[in-house]
């Protein structure tokens, strides 16, 4: 959640290099002391991106390390724990202390909520994982306020543009000029060739639906918002999901004896095919939310790296280089964010194409 | 795969899945029917534009060939017409010619006989003339020589004879 707050003091120790080296040593060390409260600077940085790629319970854009102070704002809390429970993450104060909802305590402890005595002592195994009990927790987290967001802007959005062909007669302007051409790249370049021209229409809305939001998130992951959802696993998984379910439901017969029966090889064959085949079912939707969020994930830790590293070498060289070097990583991201919808829309669609290929389409 | 497991928020995959196919369905209902079936309107549009306008260039093909047909016909039947009036002048010429020679041939036939006629009519006029003058010269010799008989018998006798020669 730093990431802004990093990116400033990037530039500004930037600018400062370029008035006097000693000034920024000076400065550097004092920030170092200061801000990571004896933490060594790497360590912060670690927490930083570990902390950034998970969901976290309340949106902060930025905090000051000094003063502790989080800019943002909290979210509401979900619980059922013997009957619903709902209260602000302000309770938590950020991690720092324990919320009390019905004489119940709970704790934030890695962004998950363990419910704990009123000391807030956290047991632990022997692989250092808390055996506290995890109460369900249904929070509007951050990710989930995201895609509140996101999902109200992308229905105004495009129903904006729905609107605006019938008010324009079919002529696309505006946005929908904008919008037209990747629609049509979904519709003539990825529907139809894996699904053919026959079927393809009734898949086209969970395409293009996935493929807008999967391209959208990506991007919203590289602003200094610090939003991360396509990189979550729960998100990719949830979307994989889908995929997968659209496949089984939507497949016909012949899909069904390609699995169980493979036409045109031996019997024994057919035996040995169907466990295989079958496992590749399952196989096809993993690899697919394994993909997205590893892509994802990856993208967001190099580039959080690359900023952390400005700190690590507090000189000019260094610093502006790695500047440079995580700027040209952004535009790479750029370039990633787009890709990884195109192959999750794609690879969506090549499944959906299986499901309902017919005998003689070979 | 740990980590993974561990990292998975069943919260956040319980709202995912809810949002993501409200949204789904929001989008379907509101976003993609209109905007495709907008799109493959147009689409249709532009296809049956073009196939009209094959069409209009094929008729109005047709139509150019009909017009040169039609002109081509116009001008033999002109050609045809003017040839027509053009031998209709010659003969009527020719007709008119004809009748223009008879009815010239008939007046000079009549202007002959008339001048024949005027011609015999100036000369018993002239016999007459010279008879009477003939008469009167006689007279004055008669008158002259009336004393002899003789004479005047002589006088008459050789006149006639003289006009007779005549």
């Amino acid at each position: 959640m730093q990431k802004i707050l990093l990116y400033i003091l990037g530039f500004l120790a930037f600018n400062f290099s370029l008035f006097s080296q000693h000034d920024l040593e000076h400065t550097s060390e004092q920030e170092v002391v200061e801000l990571h409260e004896g933490k060594s600077l790497k360590e912060t940085i670690k927490e930083n991106i570990q902390h950034h790629l998970q969901d976290s319970h309340d949106f902060v854009f930025f905090s000051d390390s000094e003063t502790g102070k989080h800019y943002g704002f909290s979210l509401p809390v979900i619980l059922w724990d013997d009957g619903l429970k709902v209260f602000s993450s302000s309770k938590f104060h950020h991690g720092e202390t324990l919320a009390e909802v019905d004489g119940n305590f709970y704790k934030l402890y890695h962004n998950k909520i363990y419910k704990v005595d009123v000391e807030g002592t956290i047991n632990y195994d022997e692989h250092h994982h808390p055996t506290n009990a995890k109460p369900l927790d249904f929070s509007i987290t951050k990710g989930v306020f995201s895609i509140i967001i996101l999902a109200a802007f992308m229905l105004w959005f495009f129903i904006g543009i729905a609107k605006s062909y019938v008010k324009n007669n079919g002529v696309p302007k505006g946005a929908a000029g904008f919008m037209e051409p990747i629609i049509l790249y979904i519709r003539d370049d990825i529907a139809i060739p894996n699904i053919g021209e026959k079927h393809h229409a009734r898949y086209m809305n969970y395409l293009l639906t996935v493929f807008f939001f999967v391209w959208f998130f990506n991007m919203i992951g590289l602003t200094p918002l610090g939003i991360n959802v396509t990189g979550n696993i729960a998100v990719t998984f949830a979307l994989a999901i889908i995929t997968f379910l659209i496949t089984q439901f939507s497949a016909n017969a012949n899909y069904w004896k390609h699995i169980f029966w493979m036409p045109g090889v031996p019997v024994p064959m057919k035996i040995i095919l169907a466990p295989i085949e079958l496992l590749g079912v399952v196989i096809k939707p993993f690899a697919l939310m394994i993909r997205l969020y590893a892509n994802i994930s990856a993208g967001h830790i190099v580039l959080m790296s690359l900023i952390g590293l400005i700190f690590v070498f507090h000189n000019w060289i260094g610093s502006s280089l790695t500047f440079f070097l995580a700027f040209a990583i952004s535009l790479i991201e750029v370039l990633v964010a787009l890709l990884q919808a195109y192959i999750f829309t794609m690879l969506s669609a090549l499944y959906f194409g299986f499901a309902v290929e017919e005998h003689d389409d070979h | 795969m740990d980590k993974l497991i561990s990292d998975f928020s069943f919260g956040l995959f319980f709202w995912q899945t809810i949002l993501f196919i409200g949204l789904l369905l929001l989008l379907r209902k509101f976003a993609w029917k209109p905007i495709l079936n907008a799109i493959k309107e147009r689409e249709e549009g532009i296809l049956n534009s073009l196939e009209s306008a094959k069409n209009a260039r094929k008729e109005m093909q047709n139509l150019t060939a009909d017009n040169e047909r039609i002109l081509k016909e116009a001008r033999n039947d002109r050609e045809d017409l003017l040839k027509e009036a053009r031998s209709m002048r010659e003969r009527m010429i020719d007709e008119a010619k004809g009748e223009a020679q008879v009815e010239a041939n008939t007046l000079i036939a009549k202007a002959k006989e008339s001048i024949e006629t005027e011609k015999q009519a100036a000369i018993t006029d002239l016999k007459k003339q010279v008879a009477n003058l003939s008469i009167g010269i006689a007279e004055k010799l008669v008158k002259e020589e009336l004393a002899s008989k003789d004479k005047q018998v002589k006088l008459i006798e050789t006149m006639l004879k003289d006009v007779k020669l005549n």
